[in-house]
């Protein structure tokens, strides 16, 4: 497989407690493509995903084994800067969570922590990173209006460009379109599409018919364990595991 | 009959639910009923624009400004002060000990206890604290032992506001690579400031009007200090001081002066209400 993936996984094993979560998961994510991670909930998606940028840390009792290198540094080496691991890595949640200010503020947030203080260089990075989310032209005239009166299909929106002015070189969805009505769905479905041709983009899901859509490479997860990965099209097309034909068949889910 | 039986007991519910309102609400227009019609022969211009002239206390001319602005000051330096120390206590709790639940628990324990020390006994702890490092009664002594007093409160009341801080939000800021202190004073202070401020006028309405603690440590004064080391008049003690005199004419400037302190907790509550109101305009709900 692709030796130069910039994030690889190795033996990952999460438990919290002594309740197992994931148990020796490895796993190239390859570059500029969309990885979709399918499975039932309770199997670990979240949990995998959220480990990408060390969410997990402040998680009371949570045990981490095993290696997540990002560009061949452990994330999980503790000399590592957890702040700039997770500059890397945009994030998208469930339910769009925009910061309480406003719409402006909320993308310039990410490039004033990282030491950008010029105005006009704000303003270009606002005006770039709502273009690419395809938000621009419905928010140009209210960029200093609060961004909680958004709708939430906006919201999901103004969080991407949000994650993209840092300038991270890989994109997390947590089941991104789960809170959005279908058309909202669809538009951020075309973005992360579009986006994939600069970033590396890893989504949850539980719905199927997403992954079909949007997947160029599929990590099935069942139980803690990754049952079978491959490129979406062999995968939908001869799932090998019967687990993964099952959950594919509607059996489990 | 399941259903007449249930039926009564809504309506036996719906009257209980009245007659509390009616308790509370009549309560309140008695009090203030009270306090209105005693003081309206004693309230007058001098009343809040002069300070005591000899012999005020026993019906001499003068007013109350000493107590007035003593009280102003004491409450809002102890309400400063005391925003000043809970911030941190809250933040971290909330926001840095999230690995470990029971420090949070145990701290919260230790502020309900405070909480409940009545303000006698802070008076008496910042007395003996006053002796001991030699300062006299004072403004500042003042200051510090109502700000212990309004600690707890204001911690406490920030606490539940911040606590409500989704954790989505604070993993949101994380991953856009801020601090833990970033994040609190970014985006977790900015969310919970209309809460932050209800806190503090809660503490404030507490402070201001509590006499025991200031008994001993504020001391009292005809005149206005003009320094934290001069003692300082408070309303309170006002009202106690006057109210235990024999002459009916100083009782009733007791009541005047009570009115004046109501009347400052009402200000500062609409002068909040109408602050946070706009401060909500971000908030996410």
């Amino acid at each position: 497989m692709n030796d130069a993936s910039h994030l690889r996984i190795r033996d990952l094993s999460i438990s919290f407690g002594d309740q197992p979560v994931l148990k020796n998961v490895s796993l190239d994510v390859p570059d500029r493509k969309i990885t979709v991670i399918v499975g039932p909930s309770g199997c670990g998606k979240t949990t995998l995903l959220k480990s990408l940028n060390r969410l997990l840390d402040s998680v009371d009792d949570v045990h981490i084994r095993g290696h997540i290198y990002v560009d061949d540094d452990d994330i999980y080496d503790p000399r590592v800067e957890v702040t700039r691991v997770r500059k890397k890595m945009g994030l998208l949640s469930q339910k769009p969570q925009v910061l309480p200010m406003s719409i402006f503020d909320n993308i310039a947030y990410g490039p004033r922590l990282h030491g950008v203080r010029d105005r006009k260089a704000l303003a270009a990075i606002v005006e770039r990173e709502l273009k690419a989310a395809g938000l621009w032209d419905e928010v140009k005239d209210r960029l200093h209006g609060p961004a909680a009166r958004l709708s939430v299909g906006q919201q999901q929106r103004l969080c991407l460009a949000r994650g993209l002015a840092v300038e991270p070189e890989i994109i997390l969805g947590d089941e991104p379109t789960s809170a959005l009505d279908p058309q909202s769905s669809r538009i951020v479905e075309q973005r992360l599409m579009a986006l994939k041709a600069d970033y590396t983009v890893i989504v949850v899901t539980h719905i199927l018919r997403q992954a079909r859509r949007i997947a160029d490479y599929i990590a099935f997860l069942y139980l803690g364990e990754l049952v079978e990965h491959g490129p979406a099209s062999a995968i939908f097309a001869a799932p090998r595991d019967p687990r993964t034909q099952a959950y594919f068949s509607g059996e489990i889910s | 009959m399941g259903f007449r039986r249930r039926k009564w007991e809504e309506r036996i519910v719906r009257a209980l639910m009245l007659v509390s309102t009616g308790l509370v609400l009549g309560s309140l227009l008695m009090i203030l009923g009270t306090v209105i019609i005693k003081a309206l022969p004693a309230i007058n211009l001098d009343m809040i624009t002069k300070t005591p002239q000899g012999g005020y206390y026993m019906g001499k001319a003068g007013g109350i400004l000493n107590a007035i602005l003593g009280s102003l000051y004491l409450a809002s330096g102890a309400t400063l002060l005391a925003l000043l120390l809970s911030l941190p206590i809250v933040l971290s709790i909330n926001t840095y000990s999230l690995r470990s639940k029971a420090w949070a628990v145990q701290v919260r324990f230790f502020l309900d206890v405070l909480w409940g020390v009545p303000s006698i006994v802070y008076g008496a702890f910042g007395f003996i604290v006053m002796t001991l490092l030699g300062l006299r009664a004072s403004l500042l002594a003042g200051i510090l032992t109502v700000a212990l007093l309004e600690l707890p409160i204001m911690a406490r009341a920030m606490d539940e506001v911040i606590r409500l801080v989704p954790s989505a939000l604070i993993d949101a800021s994380a991953s856009l690579g801020a601090t833990r202190l970033e994040t609190a004073l970014r985006v977790v202070l900015r969310q919970s400031l209309p809460g932050i401020l209800t806190a503090m006028l809660i503490a404030f309405g507490r402070g201001i009007g509590d006499a025991a603690s200031v008994l001993f440590t504020a001391g009292f004064t005809d005149h206005i200090p003009t320094s934290l080391t001069q003692p300082a008049a408070t309303l309170p003690l006002a009202i106690f001081f006057q109210l235990g005199t024999p002459f009916p004419e100083v009782r009733e400037r007791a009541y005047a002066s009570a009115a004046v302190l109501t009347l400052i907790i009402l200000i500062v509550s609409l002068a909040a209400r109408a602050l946070s109101r706009k401060l909500r305009k971000h908030i996410i709900n």
